[in-house]
Order: C-alpha cells, then structure tokens, then sequence
C-alpha cells in the first residue's frame, strides 16, 4: 500500500476544479531523482475549507507574546480572542518573583458596540491605567484583533502616550486576524517589533558568564525549554534568552550579549535570528533538540562552533551519561513502536521535527506538512529569493535590522565562519522535504477532507496533529497524538523529552481500549445450535 | 497561584476584563448548530475564529467538531466577504454534503457590514439544500447570545406553521447545556408520554460513540423536518432565559405558540417546575417512576443535609446555570456568598427582570447577602473570595485557579470543563441531575473534610 500520482490524482478528482487547481500545488510526493521539488505555501487556504489555520493574532499574541511571563499582554477587542489564548497553549513558565508573573491572566478590553462605532483608544487607554495601578508591570503589549484595524484605532499612539504617562515600556502589535494567510503572519510581526523595541536595549555589553547563547523558537511546550536548558547548563553554556518559552522581558532585552543563537523553530522566529546577525554579527545555528540524535547533532554543532576543548569534552561526557541513562528505556518502548506507521502534521517546524523520534522508534512517516509554513520550510533556505511576495505578504511591515556600530562584532572570522558553514548548519535549514524518504507525501495546509482521503489509502498506525483533528482520527479506530499541546503531557525535547514521547506512543499503541471497538455481539449470530422438540441442544 | 491578584477592591471603571468569564458570541452560535442533524456550521470571518470554537468545543466534548470558515483575508475585509461566502457555500456542499448550513458572523464580518442574507440569497445553493444564518458580533452579548441567536435563526429560517389547529406537541429549547443533559430532558419528556421536539439538540453528535467509523454527521441532531414542525407545536418551553427565551419568543410572534419560560431545570424546585408546566398543558399525570426518582432525591438531600448545610459557596458561569445552581444550593441549605456570571444579564427593574435581580430575590427569600454580578470578570470573584472566603467553588476549569491561589474545594459544572472528561455525558439536570449534583458538592466538601482531619478525627462513616 503506498501513494502514487495516480492515487493522488483520485482524491483530488474529488473537489470542484478551482479547488483541485488549487491543491494540487500544495501536495507532492518525495522523489530524490529530481533536484527540486516547489510546493505551493504560505498562500490563502480557499473559502469553505476546513483548514486547521489560526490567524495572525494566534500566532503574533498566542505563539511568541503570550509566553513572555513579566509583561502584561492586553488584547484590543472583544472578548473571544483574548479568551481563546488564555492558558490554553502550555507554554510553562516560572518566576522567582511571582507578583511580576502574569501568565495565568487574560486581560481584554472587551470592546463593545459603542466601541465599534465611537472607537476604542479611549478604553484601551483606560485598561492600561487600570492595569499599571493594579499590576506594575515593566513592559505591556497590546494585541489587535480584527475590528481594531478596521475601524481604525490607533493603537501605536495609544501605546506612546501611556509610556509617556507610565514610564514604562508599551508595545503595539498591529496583529489583526485578517492579516496575512495564517499565523504565520503574526509571528512575523511579532518578530519585527521584539527586534525594533526590545532586544538590545538592556544595558549589558557583555554576558555574565562563558559560551553565552539565545535559544530562539522554543516555547517551552510541556516543559520542552526546560529540559533543553537542563543539558545546556549542565554542558556550560549560559542562556542568556530563550524566545519566548518561559520567556522574561529583562532576559530579551539583553539578547544581544549571546555568542550564538539557536534556532529551534525556524518558521516562527528566524526572521530575529537574522535580524540578529545583521545587527549584532551574532550567527544562527539551526538546532533539533527533538529526537535523541536530533538532540546529540545539535550539541556536537554547538561545541563545533565554540571550538573550546572543554567544551567538547564535557559535550562528549554528557551525551554518553545521558545515553547510558536513556537508552535502555528507550529500546522497551521502540520494540512497541517498531515497524508502525505515521502521519506528522503539524503547525511549524514540529512537523518536520517530530519524524526524527518516529525514526528513531522505528516508526516510518508516510506523510508530514505544516500548517502555516513557507516555501523554505519544506524546500530549504536556497528557495527563498525566488520566493514571490503576493498581496497578502506585502501587507505585514517589514522591517531590516541595520548594523549596531557600538555593538556589532564578528562573533568568528569570516575564513572560520565559511569552514563552519561547510560541517554546521549555520545560517541554514535544508527543510522537510531534504529528510523525508521517496515515496513519502508531503502537504501544505493539510484540510479535513485530504486526512480523511489519506489515512483510507495509507492506513497509518499513529496520526499526530491538532486537537481538531484528534477525535476525527480516533474516531476511526487510529491512535492519534497531539503535538501542539503534547496530549498535556511533556517535555518531549531532549533526552528525557525522547523517552516521554516513547512512553506516551507506546501507551496510545498498547493502550488496552482499542480492543472494544467491536461489540462481542457484531461477530456472533444470534443462535448459534439448533431447536429441536425438546429444547434447544 | 494568582499571585498578582490584590485582596484590596479598587473600583475599575474601564470596561476592560481581567480573566473573563464568557466568551463570545460565535462559539455558542456554532454549538447550536451541530444540534441541527447534518449541518455544518460555518464561520463567515477570519480563520483565527473559527479555529478557537473548534479548539474549545473540542476540548470540552472530546468529541469532533467540524465547521467551515469564509478565511477572510485582508482583501476581502476592503472588498467584503461576499465572494468569500459564496465559494465557502459552493465548496462546502460540494466537499462536504451536509444538508444544513449554518452561518455565524464574527467581529470582523458584522464591523464592515457584511449583508449576508442578500449575500445567501444571490449564493447558488444545490437543490434540497438549505442555507441559514445568525448576526453573531462578538461585542455584543456573550456565546451565550450567540447560541440563543442560532437557535433563533433555526426558527426564522425553517419554522412554520402549517394548520390553524396546533399539534399536540411541546418545543423544548434546552439552552446551552451538555448532550447529557439534552437526553435527559428527553427523557423525562418521553416519560411523561408527551411529543416534543428539542431544538438545537447536540446529543448524538458531540458524544458519539466510537465505531471505528468517522462520521461526519453523526445520528444526533434535530431534523429539518422538525424544526419546520416548531410553528404546529402547542407551547414552547423556554429552559434557561438567557439562551432559550429569544427564539421561544419568536415562535409565539410569528406563529402563536405560546411560551413558558423556565428555569434551566437544575436541582428540586426547576425540574418541578418543568414536569408541573407539562403536566398542566398536555393534562398528563406524573408518571409513577419519576415521582419515586423525586422521592429518592429528597430521601438523599435529607439524609446528608449535614454534609453540606450552612456551607458557603461561591458560584460563576452562564447566567441560565448559575440561576438553577443557586436555586439548588439553597434547597440544600447551602448559603451562596458570590454569584456571577461574565454574560450581561439584562437591566434590573426592566419588565423582563435582570441575572441580578432574580439571584437577589432567591437570596432575600433565604435571608442572605450576597456579592451577585452580571457582566463580571472572574478577578473580581477571585477577590470576593480573598475579602470573604467560601467552603466551595463551583464553575468552570478556569476557577481551578482560584481554587488552588485560596486553597477551595471546587466543583466543576458549566462550560467549558477543559481537565476533567465524562461531564458531557452525564446530566446536572432533572431529579437524576440533582442527585449528581449532590454527590459531587459531598465528594468536594468530604474529601476536604477527611484531606484536613487529624489522625484522631479521620472518621470511617462519615
């Protein structure tokens, strides 16, 4: 059983031809004799299609504010949007100062009619008074939603004006739903105005301690920063950020200190970590830290770029600590695990990410895409200057970092830097399709219908997606995973994340639940033997 | 936990929401549309939308929802969403064949004035299909409003009436409830002997059961055919005010049925209430089961009073829950010092009486005061509770905060119930609903009681 361009012709037979037309580009099947394969993405997902895309302000104020803990986030509208993105994302955090820790609040200005119609500024002026008196935060932002823009509130003279009155920081993010084709286009814009207003303005110049690192893309879903700063700290290195995983404004507003930017979820956050190079001469490090040889490649690469003797030693020491720990546990789990099949469709990089532990557990992916992810995300960095801008790119501002002269510094030399480039992926992402097997499928903006058509043909053992999709999948008999919220369980990045994730699999493939499907009833006639005069024998 | 939270009450005049206790308008509109069988609901705004009632709806049921979105983008906010809709409504019966469509508008799409019943009736739909549609602002009213507005599309669109003489058939509009609850209405209806349609009916489509099967339209839900049918019927009992009375009320103005409007029937005196109103207008008698069901609550309420009498509790949520909750809380001696709900409630002293008024008059006839808000945010119960602290919390997963930052028992009822599964299936509503009730209020209060207790006082019997 496989897909082929015959099969896949089938299910696309299936929708009215604009949509087929449209679809079409968004789906490919791997084959590694050709040198490039396009996908369609990153463009609008058609009327009518029941698409798991949120909207800019899900991924601008859900994805890359919401978990700064130490700013009060206030959302410009009615009240549903700052509702939906309260609390409901798992992205942990702690705070030794827990009166500035405000990640358990929603605070909106619930605009009402009047405010449609009269304009909101005023309010939204009034809940930032309310907010400053009640909470003395160090920093605010404010999140717009759709009626916002279209009624035109001007949010960024709201925002001057209270840091005027306050003193002190109030960021606006003109994150409206309608912008852009997905989340995606928040995240972008979340990303301009974190490089434009908050990063470099703290006063540091230097980090407080050796092989100082931003750890970018990471949002500590389940406790997944967590472990990952564990196995950094316990190697050497000082975090001096992560973006925005239990995120604090005072650690991001000095990011620039760090040697060395990591990127974890490249689609969210690498317009910073470019922004970064430029400004600072601060390289980025595309890093894994999902699945175990994901995990150790991204440590060894990091050594590779510090180039300090200890350093690789003590790399070395606790990848092989870690191994001996892990690994008998591991292989319990793979041998339930082996020999299943997957389908991995999530939002960013995870999608991509999360075939490494599959692999690594002898699960093979059949099918993976991403939810809101562009061309690179799939094809690799190289496509990007070809890629078109079209009219729903062009209406998020964008901004060009330009070079600190006071703080620029070449963090390496530009002959080490190319040697590195050689052995590291510094700088670079190659994207899903470079890791995935011939034969295997790959979509964009993956909709009910083609999961539905998909798992007929392909008949995966493990289907890991959203929670829209969750109970559609079970439904059909098929063990289904989370990998936005983990299923509420976590951390699956690192070594210890790997073996969670192995246990949770497990548990969904051994769980003994599967097996009452079928009433006893289904199989069995009613009467079995035969009447006879006397009774029945 | 909460630890920002002052206990001091400064006064905030802003309008602005500190932890909300509603949400809005197009979540309740597409939950009342899964209870229409084989209808997609749909979300005529930004995908963003449409993708957080999914989300939410999801992880309160556990159980699919699916919806449909017009995917607006910035283009089509300018132009408006016209061209957006109609190829939603093509592509939609094309992929996806319900038979039912139901739209909801968002913020977005009622901000730039989207006319969509002109725009549904230049829309080319198949034959035997039907499209209807709900203005749902998100910056009006609450999901509550947006439930009782679908479900007042349903009657606009679809009711009629088709002889002079009404048919011997009741209209039962649950309110924005749990498909446990819907069934068990039902069942008491059907005990009773009596025809009825209820209308939305989410049971059987948000608790399906597991086959191995997807089905996109599961077998619950009413039908086309009886929502027609809702203009013949003899009355229509509105249960719960808030979320059923609009539609109730238009059924009586377009097609003169008459209306009762009812408590949501939570606890003793609501579920009397509903079997007393169908007992005087189809002059059936009680039949004998559900009387010694009602015997069996009063046996249980008076054999564990002293589990829960003279207990204070604090209780949040939808204004039709809240209301039946207090009423009950109080039949079992309880004292409810904190009552709200986010949903506004109506304006006191107007003829149709407000969310506070009717919690004040049911306090004042107990003798209690209390701390009762409409359109309140749960910071401010959360500071009630620090000012004034309770045995019990009852609510939604968001007070598990609360609960946790005051160290509270606390009872999960209402929407949504995000951590704790099954709540769907089984009722709050009816004698069998109360008895429920009950023994979750003693598991709270107890479990405390035995958590709290000195060795020598951990008691065996209790």
């Amino acid at each position: 059983m496989g897909m082929n361009e015959a099969k896949l012709q089938e299910i696309l037979d299936q929708y009215p031809a604009k949509v087929q037309k449209n679809r079409k580009k968004h789906i490919f099947i791997k084959r590694s004799d050709v040198e490039s394969q396009q996908i369609e993405a990153n463009t609008r997902t058609i009327p009518g299609i029941i698409t798991n895309r949120g909207c800019a302000y899900a991924g601008c104020k859900g994805v890359v504010l919401g978990p700064i803990k130490d700013m009060v986030h206030i959302v410009h509208g009615p009240i549903g949007c700052g509702y939906y993105a309260w609390n409901t994302r798992r992205n942990k955090a702690k705070s030794d100062d827990p009166k500035q820790n405000f990640i358990n609040y929603c605070i909106s200005t619930d605009m009402q009619e009047s405010d449609i119609v009269f304009g909101g500024e005023k309010k939204l002026a009034k809940v930032i008074d309310e907010v400053m008196e009640i909470f003395h935060p160090k920093a605010i932002t404010l999140s717009a939603t759709c009626p916002v823009g279209l009624i035109g509130d001007d949010m960024g003279a709201v925002a001057k004006a209270a840091e005027a009155k306050h003193g002190v920081q109030v960021l606006s993010f003109s994150c409206e739903g309608y912008k852009g084709v997905s989340q995606s286009a928040g995240h972008h814009i979340a990303n301009n105005i974190l490089m434009e207003k908050v990063i470099g303005t703290g006063d540091q110049e230097e980090a407080p301690a050796k092989f100082p690192i931003n750890l970018l893309g990471e949002y500590n879903i389940g406790g997944d920063g967590w472990e990952v700063e564990r196995i950094l700290k316990e190697i050497g290195y000082h975090v001096v950020s992560v973006m925005t995983g239990d995120g604090s404004y005072e650690a991001i507003k000095n990011a620039h200190t760090a040697e060395l930017n990591l990127v974890q979820c490249h689609r969210s956050i690498n317009y910073i970590a470019e922004m970064l190079e430029t400004k600072y001469g601060t390289p980025w490090l595309k890093v894994n830290f999902i699945g175990i040889q994901g995990t150790i490649e991204s440590l060894r690469n990091m050594a590779l770029y510090f180039d300090d003797k200890e350093l690789t030693l003590k790399t070395e020491a606790v990848i092989a600590s870690e191994l001996a720990r892990i690994e008998p546990i591991f292989d319990q789990y793979k041998k339930i695990c082996e020999g299943k099949t997957a389908f991995c469709f999530v939002g960013g990089s995870r999608g991509h990410h999360f075939q490494n532990l599959f692999s690594e557990l002898g699960i093979e992916t059949l099918l993976a895409g991403y939810e809101f992810a562009h061309r690179d995300d799939y094809e690799g960095r190289e496509v990007i200057p070809t890629i078109k801008t079209d009219a729903d790119s062009k209406n998020i501002p964008h901004y060009t970092a330009e070079v600190d002269e006071k703080r620029f510094r070449l963090k390496v030399s530009p002959e080490k830097l190319e040697e590195l480039k050689a052995k590291i992926p510094l700088g670079e992402y190659k994207g899903m399709r470079f890791d995935m097997k011939d034969g295997s499928i790959i979509v964009d903006d993956l909709n009910h219908f083609e999961t539905e058509e998909f798992i007929k043909v392909l008949k995966p053992d493990i289907f890991t997606s959203g929670i829209k999709d969750k109970y559609v999948i079970q439904k059909m008999g098929i063990n289904s995973k989370q990998l936005h919220s983990y299923d509420y369980s976590g951390p699956y990045a690192g070594f210890n994340g790997a073996v969670k994730f192995a246990e949770d699999i497990s548990m969904g493939f051994a769980s003994p639940t599967w097996n009452f499907i079928t009433p006893p009833w289904k199989n069995q006639p009613l009467l079995e033997g035969t009447v006879t005069e006397e009774g029945v024998a | 936990m909460l630890d920002c939270t002052p206990k001091d009450i400064t006064e905030r005049k802003s309008g602005g929401i500190i932890n909300p206790a509603k949400t809005c308008q197009p979540i309740g509109a597409m939950y009342a549309a899964l209870g229409i069988h084989k209808c997609l609901p749909h979300s005529h705004g930004s995908q963003g939308c449409c993708s957080y009632h999914r989300m939410h709806l999801t992880r309160h049921f556990r159980d699919p929802v699916m919806a449909s979105t017009s995917c607006f983008t910035e283009g089509s906010s300018v132009f408006g969403g016209g061209a957006n809709l109609k190829a939603s409504i093509q592509n939609v019966f094309h992929i996806y064949k319900p038979d039912v469509m139901a739209i909801h508008t968002t913020c977005l799409t009622e901000t730039i004035g989207d006319d969509v019943s002109s725009i549904i009736k230049t829309a080319e739909v198949a034959e035997g299909k039907l499209v209807i549609h709900a203005n749902t602002p998100s910056y009006v009213g609450s999901h509550i409003t947006g439930f009782s507005n679908m479900t007042k599309a349903m009657v606009s669109y679809l009711a009629e009436s088709t002889s002079p003489e009404k048919k011997e058939q009741a209209n039962i509009i649950p309110g924005f409830v749990n498909p446990g609850d819907m069934r068990e209405i039902k069942r008491l209806v059907e005990s009773m002997g009596i025809e009825y349609i209820m209308f939305p009916d989410t049971s059987g489509v948000v608790d399906s059961p597991m086959t191995g099967e997807f089905e996109m339209y599961p077998e619950g839900g009413t039908t086309v055919e009886q929502l027609k049918d809702t203009g013949n019927s003899q009355i229509t009992l509105a249960l719960g005010r808030f979320a059923s009375s609009d539609p109730a009320d238009l059924l009586n103005k377009e097609y003169k049925v008459p209306v009762a409007t009812l408590k949501t029937p939570i606890g003793i005196k609501a579920t009397d209430a509903l079997l007393m109103t169908l007992r005087n207008s189809f002059a059936r008698e009680i039949p004998k089961e559900l009387e010694i069901e009602r015997g069996q609550l009063v046996d249980i309420m008076t054999d564990t009073h002293f589990h829960f009498h003279g207990k204070t509790v604090a209780i949040f949520g939808d204004p039709d829950i809240v209301t039946g909750l207090t009423e009950f809380v109080l039949s079992l001696g309880m004292v409810p010092l904190h009552v709200l709900t986010g949903t506004p409630g109506g304006s006191s002293n107007s003829a149709a009486g407000s969310f506070e008024d009717d919690i004040n008059n049911m306090l004042k006839g107990a003798g209690i005061e209390a701390n009762v808000k409409s359109a309140g945010d749960l910071f401010t119960l959360h500071q009630w509770i620090k000012n004034q602290p309770v045995d019990l919390l009852i609510g939604n997963t968001y007070g598990k905060y609360i609960a946790r930052a005051e160290d509270v028992p606390f009872m999960r009822v209402g929407f949504p119930i995000l951590d704790r599964s099954v709540h769907s299936y089984l009722p709050i509503v009816g004698y069998h609903g109360a008895m429920r009730l009950i023994e979750m209020i003693s598991n709270a209060l107890l479990d405390r009681a035995d958590r709290d207790a000195k060795d020598e006082d951990f008691e065996l019997v209790m």
